[in-house]
């Protein structure tokens, strides 16, 4: 089943004036993730419904980001590459003060706790992306696609 | 014939030989054995000179060639045959037939020669494949001797390109002695072409493909190899080399081998299955081209070729939307799809039945109906636009597919409007209904019955109050689209149950429900009105409502803003536009509206000067600058005619005050706007509606007393102290001057505008008007390439260096370049070349650049901002060529503080980097450096353009640009935090692309 993408958020009056701040908005916030490519499919985590406007939730005062994704199939091997690619994307184009929480939808993966910890430590998050070859799929992840 | 050795030439020519004069004979000897020891090839033009000047005969070079045509060393033989290929390449034209009797048979005979001759001997040839007098027989002759004899695909390019020139020489000139050779013919060419890679031949060898096609030689038992022998290269997959001098693009070969493929129904039967094969490759081009390339065979198919295939086609074109394409893939390719799928259904609709057979098109739209109708009906609905465009694509093919489509159609999306109660879903369902009830009209046809009164009486009322009561803007929208879209089908229940509605809306004063701004229940109103104004009754019905409800306005305006007024001159104009479709309408809008406006700005502007406060807020400038475009729309489709007619009225009304015309005509003093005179002001600014009509008017409409108005124009631009009437004046004056014909009468008006500008110009409390009339007269100018206009150009260069009008002239290159909306555009039939952009620029901005560096540092800027704007304007393919050498001041300009030069700069280099990335290379540094700097301005959109440039440096190469890696990173971290979001989004795409480069996985 492929769902279908949002379009490009419609710019408003209030957007384009010089001098009235926007808050991010989840609405930004699932823009900056939802076109992240999956790793198996030619697809969109928004088409796959792997990713979900109602399931990000930001605060911009506070500087907390809560992103939860949702694998396809509760077995699904690449939900830890997947939780990667989320969080990378957000790193690269987030503010530094922010606060990054990104999880499994609960109840919707066989190891979430395990997934959920392993990108919750920053450490191993940085190691991983030493790893030229985790690299490698992240960045395809992330890549425009032409 | 082939049993003569090498001495058959000389010796067969031996009995028309004629004694040489001996002087001549010595000089072609010397020049023949200089070229034949492989010396001189100059002296091949000398000797085909020599032949044309009949200095000596093609026989007597034959003569002279003798010993080393007969020479056993193939390398001197070559060079013999060369000469004499060369030569009559030259001189074919003078050759007598039984000349080129015996050398075709010499040439024949040397086909059998050393591989080292072949290439003179397809030349000499190919020069006599040009003679006019071949005798009959030759042709086939040397084309059977050429298809026997030459191994074609091993040759060298361009001599493979030779043989194609002789049979493509042949076919034109001697087509029926080809046909003559029967499928014998068409195996040749086969075996010629078998095997071919160079993109130059292929576009010649597609060309002789399509022209055995097109004039019917015979095929015979070969249609499947010349199908094979061509559609080998399908889908074409070149890239042509860089620095090709030749200029093939991929996409001329793509287009030469459909041409070929595309030609004859006799290839259906193979093309289809490679078709479908390809439209399942992986490559997009494939896809692309496949799908492009069935629906060029779609014109000549018919059911026949298409019968066994239709299944598979279905599917694969399905597959593409339903899956892929919506979702990820390309648009191009979604719009191919649906572009063949519409094609596919045009040409069974275009099959003419016989009793006996099925109905192709009703089964194969059955089965696409049968695969898409569930997709409508899903109450998630993630499918149902590549559904509802699979469907159009379909049925906008023919009336018949139209029918059958929307008879299945429409009653389910109806069902499925009252099952789904959320007003996005409602509105995906209306907008896909407007998309079907809109490819009718493609039919000019209406169906009565298609809804029955009672359900469209239904219709109506909903659409009234989706319009005007939905919250969501979008679906008032798509409801207002979609009345306009029925309006003309269903006129009478249209005017009669939606515009009393909506005119009863209007007036109620219903202030005091305060759920909903009654303002905005106007607007919406209003907008409704306009929308629905597409046929002619329901145009004679809404103008007055609209008009009554501006007199209603103007009465109240000290109680309402200006706006209001603007809010019903944007209906209106949107009805004139409607009106420009109907012709009958066209004239009835004008009659009636612009008397109108004209009434009310008269009796206004009079009351002004009698000191009444009353309707005075028409005259703000927001106000008749929003019924400018009302009388312009409601003019420039005009008949000549008519519009003769109403200018008779228009100008005596300004030059003469003849208000007579005018629906209320008597006022309390006189009309005249030209008059000086303090109280005369306001009079003077509805000058503005003049200038929205007469500069509307077809140019060969002739205008009364036109010399006295531009004298009048003239006077007023310069002299008057309130900017908006001098302007206008000024762009009125433009306007005329522009679609003024050429003759003495213009030249004398010109010069006394130049006349009238230089004083003011020089000096004066009107300095500014003299200005703002010299950049619209010299935008009238330019656009026609008068010669004046280079005269007053360089004024304006001149006045960049001037400290009190230097900036303001810098502005008005903006004006010079851009599309003005009101005057001298291609709308309002001004005169304007196509060109006159790039002239503007080649002829000055050369100027521009010296005016630069001589100018001292108080007005520099004034010159980058005159180029910005010139640059801005010019198309970008025009940029990128003629950038690189304004490069450097282009990086000088990154630096200027002015917001205007920064911007356009920007938005310059920013093709410049995508398109030129070596020469942009060299200036790496200075490029990341002024970039980020201007990512913090003040300004958004400069510092949206800036990201953007950022962004597009990323195309430069990756060694140049890592060592700004981290820097550029750490830069763009700040305005990933900036205020406004379209900044921020910049910011993470290219923040982004600049993680990517160097890494793996890019």
């Amino acid at each position: 089943l492929i769902y279908r993408r949002s379009g490009e958020r419609p710019v408003t009056a209030r957007e384009e004036d010089e001098e009235l701040p926007d808050s991010i908005d989840d609405r930004e916030i699932f823009d900056l993730i939802r076109s992240i490519n999956d790793p198996e499919h030619p697809l969109t985590l928004e088409e796959l419904n792997v990713v979900e406007q109602v399931r990000v939730k930001v605060n911009d005062a506070e500087s907390t980001v809560a992103v939860e994704f949702t694998p396809t199939i509760p077995h699904c091997s690449m939900a830890t590459l997947i939780g990667l690619s989320i969080k990378v994307k957000l790193i690269r184009s987030l503010p530094e003060r922010f606060k990054l929480d990104v999880h499994i939808t609960p109840g919707t993966h066989a190891s979430e706790h395990a997934v959920n910890k392993q990108l919750a430590d920053k450490e191993r998050v940085a190691a991983a992306l030493e790893n030229s070859h985790l690299l490698e799929v992240v960045n395809q992840c992330l890549s425009a696609r032409s | 014939m082939r049993v003569l050795g090498p001495t058959a030439l000389p010796c067969a020519w031996a009995v028309m030989a004629a004694a040489g004069d001996g002087a001549g004979a010595a000089a072609l000897a010397a020049s023949v054995r200089d070229f034949v020891a492989g010396q001189q090839d100059g002296c091949a033009a000398e000797v085909a000179a020599g032949v044309k000047d009949g200095s000596w005969t093609v026989l007597q070079l034959v003569e002279a060639l003798g010993s080393c045509l007969e020479n056993t060393d193939p390398r001197t033989r070559g060079r013999g045959i060369q000469l004499l290929s060369q030569v009559l390449l030259q001189c074919y034209f003078q050759l007598q037939e039984k000349e080129v009797l015996h050398l075709v048979l010499f040439y024949e005979n040397r086909l059998q020669d050393h591989h080292l001759v072949i290439p003179s001997v397809l030349q000499g040839l190919r020069a006599l494949s040009m003679c006019e007098v071949l005798s009959p027989g030759l042709a086939v002759s040397v084309l059977k001797t050429i298809f026997q004899e030459v191994h074609v695909q091993s040759l060298l390019q361009l001599d493979r390109h030779t043989v194609y020139s002789i049979i493509t020489n042949f076919m034109s000139t001697r087509e029926e002695e080809l046909k003559g050779l029967g499928a014998d013919f068409t195996f040749g060419f086969i075996q010629v072409m078998d095997g071919e890679k160079d993109p130059r031949n292929l576009l010649v060898a597609f060309q002789i493909v399509r022209d055995l096609i097109a004039k019917n030689y015979t095929l015979g038992p070969f249609v499947e190899e010349l199908f094979e022998v061509t559609s080998c290269y399908f889908p074409i997959d070149f890239t042509p080399p860089p620095n090709d001098p030749h200029g093939i693009q991929r996409e001329d070969l793509i287009l030469s081998l459909r041409a070929v493929l595309a030609s004859t129904t006799q290839f259906a039967e193979f093309l289809l299955p490679l078709l479908i094969e390809k439209l399942d490759s992986d490559l997009q081009s494939a896809k692309l081209d496949s799908l492009q390339t069935l629906t060029a065979c779609c014109a000549i198919y018919g059911q026949k070729e298409l019968q066994e295939f239709l299944p598979s086609l279905w599917s694969s074109l399905r597959r593409e939307p339903l899956l892929q394409v919506f979702q990820t893939a390309s648009e191009k390719v979604e719009a191919e799809c649906l572009a063949a799928l519409h094609a596919l259904s045009a040409c069974l609709s275009r099959s003419v039945l016989s009793s006996d057979t099925e109905d192709l098109l009703d089964s194969f739209l059955s089965s696409i109906l049968q695969d898409c109708r569930h997709h409508l009906c899903e109450p998630d609905m993630k499918l149902v636009w590549p559904s509802a465009k699979l469907l159009q694509a379909a049925a906008g093919a023919s009336l018949r597919a139209y029918h059958h489509v929307t008879h299945n159609v429409l009653p389910l999306l109806l069902e499925q409007y009252t099952k789904h109660p959320q007003s996005s879903q409602r509105r995906t369902i209306l907008e896909m209904l407007l998309g079907f009830l809109e490819l009718q009209q493609k039919w000019g046809h209406v169906e009565e019955g298609f809804l029955s009164p009672s359900d469209l009486e239904l219709v109506v009322d909903h659409l009234i109050r989706l319009a005007l009561c939905e919250e969501d803007s979008q679906s008032s929208e798509a409801a207002m689209e979609a009345a306009g879209s029925l309006a003309p089908i269903y006129p009478k229940v249209f005017s009669g149950r939606m515009v009393p509605r909506l005119e009863e809306e209007l007036q109620s004063e219903r202030e005091e429900e305060n759920s909903w701004d009654p303002r905005s229940l106007r607007q919406r109103c209003l907008q409704a009105l306009a929308a629905m104004s597409t046929h002619p009754s329901i145009v004679r019905e809404t103008v007055p409502v609209l008009l009554q409800h501006l007199r209603k306005v103007q009465k109240e305006s000290e109680a309402r803003s200006p706006q209001d007024m603007v809010s019903v001159c944007q209906s209106l104009h949107r009805v004139a536009l409607q009106c420009q479709q109907l012709e009958e309408s066209c004239w009835y809008f004008h009659q009636t509206v612009v008397p109108c406006l004209l009434a009310m700005a008269v009796q206004a502007a009079m009351q002004e000067s009698t000191q009444t406060l009353l309707g005075k807020a028409l005259l703000e400038e927001e106000v008749l600058s929003a019924m400018v475009p009302v009388i312009s729309a409601a003019t420039t489709h005009l008949s000549p005619e008519l519009a003769a007619q109403s200018v008779s009225h228009v100008v005596p009304l300004f030059l003469d005050g003849e208000v007579s015309f005018l629906p209320q005509n008597s006022f309390s003093c006189s009309f005249q706007p030209f008059e000086d005179g303090e109280c005369l002001e306001a009079q003077r600014r509805l000058v503005a509606l003049l200038m929205a009509f007469v500069c509307s008017l077809p140019r060969n409409v002739a205008i009364p007393q036109q010399e006295r108005l531009l004298r009048e124009l003239l006077a007023l631009s310069c002299s008057c102290n309130c900017p908006f009437t001098a302007t206008t004046a000024a762009k009125c004056f433009a306007g005329l001057v522009n679609k003024h014909p050429e003759g003495q009468q213009l030249d004398e008006i010109l010069q006394l505008g130049v006349n009238r500008m230089e004083p003011g110009l020089a000096q004066g409390p009107c300095r500014m008007q003299a200005l703002t009339l010299l950049l619209w007269v010299t935008k009238a100018l330019v656009l026609r390439y008068h010669p004046l206009s280079s005269r007053l150009t360089d004024k304006l260069l001149g006045l960049l260096g001037d400290v009190e009008l230097g900036a303001a002239t810098a502005d008005g290159f903006f004006l010079l370049m851009a599309e003005s909306p009101d005057v001298l555009h291609k709308g309002c039939h001004a005169d304007v070349r196509i060109m006159f952009r790039q002239r503007f620029f080649t002829d000055n901005v050369p100027k521009l650049v010296q005016g630069f560096h001589g100018a001292g540092p108080d007005v520099k800027a004034n010159y980058l901002k005159a180029l910005s704007h010139v640059l801005n304007h010019l198309p970008k393919p025009v940029l990128v060529t003629e950038l690189p050498t304004l490069l450097p001041l282009l990086l000088e300009a990154l630096s200027c503080s002015d917001r205007v030069v920064q911007l356009s700069t920007l938005s310059c280099l920013q093709p410049l980097l995508l398109e030129a990335p070596q020469i942009m290379s060299l200036h790496v540094n200075t490029l990341v450096t002024k970039f980020l700097s201007l990512t913090l301005s003040p300004t958004m959109a400069v510092r949206i353009a800036a990201l953007r440039c950022a962004h597009a440096l990323t195309s430069l190469p990756t060694t140049v640009l890592l060592p700004y890696k981290a820097r550029v990173i750490r830069a763009l971290a700040k305005p990933l935090d900036d205020k406004k979001r379209l900044v921020r989004k910049e910011a993470v795409a290219a923040r982004g692309e600049w993680f990517l480069l160097g890494s793996p996985g890019r």
